[in-house]
């Protein structure tokens, strides 16, 4: 038996941006999984900023943080409870809370109040408070060795910050700041900032989030069926994998002006060195042998919210797949070099389907696809979500807007070969039927809805 | 188009799918260019397990690359590394054709750009 088999874990707490609450504990999980940390949450709230793991040490807590793009920073948590009394009352009785080498250490004290603002005389008197503590090091404003974290979470709605008053907290901390999380990176990957963007360019924080969801990491690979400008292309590189592209719109890739396409914003950002390829097709006809290579698919694909979806294929099924080319005056058409072949409408469902089996088929065990889907609000928490005997459904996030919302869905590869799972013969789709009538989402969104939605990323 | 990219393609028209001479395509008038990049030992280890040799080896002599060994390398020395980053990463074909051996299908390669779109009679 080892010494960490007898003491009790070491307790730490989360300061999270209290944004996405729904993807926060997922991106931990996640990172806690991809690192191979025995995280456990002892506490957590979708309405508190504060929460609080346990790890095996310091060293695995600044790991965990260090790519997390919703959590601002890790504290050692030190001592909590309920109120002042009878933290103080704690620490005070054990004084072994406070370990010998942050005993001597030069120190400083902040305090983080969540829905209460403190003057200065107030923060002055909460930290005089812990006077009381056996601590040897001398305080030092400017890069000291320890910096003591106070927290206190004050009753309330979110977003009210009250002036200091007769309420008392609900819960209050003492912590060690260990580590920052990556919320930095946000404003590295602003869309604003980026050379080349589309007009459904998921915005950065999501882009990233979704990318973490996915477990990119370095030595991966991961691809994005529908990457349009590359937006999840370049936030899973960011974490350190190697990327892979597609469109069924190759002028999405290769851009329209010189340096401003996919590679140009791999270079902007230095990671050219990670951007595998970017190519030219359909996901319903996709060129990728079955095999299980890819270790993440993350994407947003395009539902057709806007333009209708559109595959492959012509609408009418009698002049798919006849095996003859369509000659049109002695030209065979499909080797024109500006051919573009005609689409066909395409089911939501479908789409989804074929999402999910192409997962399935390409995902290495414990491989991560995640992908978002739009939803009117009255398709709610009842919206059917998408099944396959081969993967796991880990987390459903939502995102809501005015009048509609959508849902990263994050699924994980169960370990064995698809042969020997009971997998669903494919449904064939309709063909002759309209976008709409085909796909409900779209129908509602344009029989439904008179309102724009309120910015959904940056349309 | 990176060589590595090239393991995981084949012939995307159905029927081609079970066939074993759609995989790997065939580079036709293919213009190679080479580009530096910052060499992933992690990812090579992590790659390597998950590439068929017989079809990489196929590919690279097509393209006159005759020296890679003809069996998959069970360990990875610093000059092996090396040797599998500058083909798989570094070799690149920027323009040119891959050739189904199969169908006979031909998906253009356009500044580095393969383009799997078929036309309607083969979707
Ligand atoms: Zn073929």
């Amino acid at each position: 038996m080892t010494a960490s088999d007898i003491l009790p874990a070491q307790e730490y707490l989360i300061h999270f941006a209290q944004i996405h609450e729904c993807f926060r504990q997922p991106e931990i999980n996640a990172l806690a999984k991809r690192h191979s940390l025995p995280l456990v949450w002892k506490s957590y709230s979708n309405a508190s900023p504060f929460a609080i793991i346990t790890l095996p040490s310091d060293t695995d807590a600044r790991t965990i943080i260090s790519d997390s793009i919703l959590a601002k920073a890790i504290y050692r948590l030190l001592a909590h409870s309920s109120d002042y009394d009878s933290l103080h009352a704690l620490l005070r009785s054990r004084p072994e809370l406070i370990p010998e080498t942050i005993r001597k250490a030069t120190f400083k004290f902040t305090i983080e109040s969540y829905l209460h603002k403190r003057s200065k005389s107030s923060q002055r008197s909460v930290i005089n408070g812990f006077a009381h503590l056996p601590l040897t090091g001398t305080v030092t404003l400017d890069k000291p060795e320890v910096k003591f974290t106070v927290f206190e979470e004050f009753p309330g709605s979110p977003g009210i910050y009250r002036q200091d008053g007769p309420t008392n907290p609900i819960s209050v901390g003492l912590g060690v700041f260990l580590s920052h999380g990556s919320r930095s990176t946000i404003d590295t990957y602003d869309l604003k900032k980026r050379l080349y963007i589309g007009t459904t360019s998921m915005d950065a924080e999501l882009s990233l989030v979704t990318c973490n969801l996915a477990m990119a990491g370095p030595g991966k690979i991961l691809y994005d069926p529908f990457s349009g400008t590359g937006s999840f292309l370049v936030t899973a590189s960011h974490f350190g994998a190697m990327t892979l592209g597609s469109d069924i719109d190759g002028r999405q890739i290769r851009g329209k002006k010189p340096g401003k396409n996919v590679i140009g914003n791999f270079k902007q950002y230095g990671i050219t060195s990670r951007y595998l390829d970017g190519f030219t097709a359909d996901l319903t006809n996709t060129p990728l042998r079955s095999t299980r290579f890819l270790d993440g698919i993350v994407s947003d694909p395009p539902y057709g919210v806007r333009e209708g979806l559109k595959v492959l294929g012509h609408k009418d099924p009698a002049k798919n797949g006849s095996g003859e080319p369509v000659v049109v005056d002695g030209v065979v058409k499909f080797k024109e070099p500006d051919y573009i072949p005609p689409k066909r409408p395409y089911s939501f469902n479908a789409m989804l389907d074929d999402i999910c089996r192409f997962a399935a088929a390409h995902l290495v065990d414990a491989g991560r696809l995640c992908f978002w889907v739009p939803a009117t609000n009255e398709d709610g928490i009842e919206m059917q979500l998408p099944k396959h005997p081969a993967l796991e459904l880990i987390a459903v996030c939502p995102q809501q807007f005015n009048n509609w919302s959508r849902w990263l869905l994050v699924y994980e590869r169960i370990p064995g070969e698809l042969d020997s799972m009971q997998v669903p013969e494919k449904q064939a789709v309709p063909q002759r039927a309209t976008a709409s009538e085909l796909n409900n989402f779209r129908k509602k969104y344009f029989e439904g809805f008179n309102q724009k939605p309120t910015s959904p990323s940056t349309e | 188009m990176k060589i590595l990219t090239t393991n995981y393609l084949a012939c995307a028209v159905k029927t081609c799918k079970s066939e074993p001479a759609a995989f790997p395509l065939h580079f036709k008038d293919a213009e190679l260019a080479r580009e530096e990049l910052e060499l992933n030992p992690e990812f090579i280890k992590n790659v390597l397990p998950r590439i068929d040799w017989p079809a990489l080896a196929q590919t690279a002599a097509e393209l006159g690359f005759t020296t890679l060994p003809s069996q998959k390398p069970e360990n990875l020395d610093e000059q092996t590394m090396k040797d599998l980053h500058t083909l798989l990463m570094e070799t690149q074909v920027m323009e040119g054709k891959l050739v189904c051996g199969n169908c006979g299908y031909e998906y253009n390669i356009k500044e580095g750009i393969a383009n799997f779109l078929l036309p309607n009679h083969l979707v």
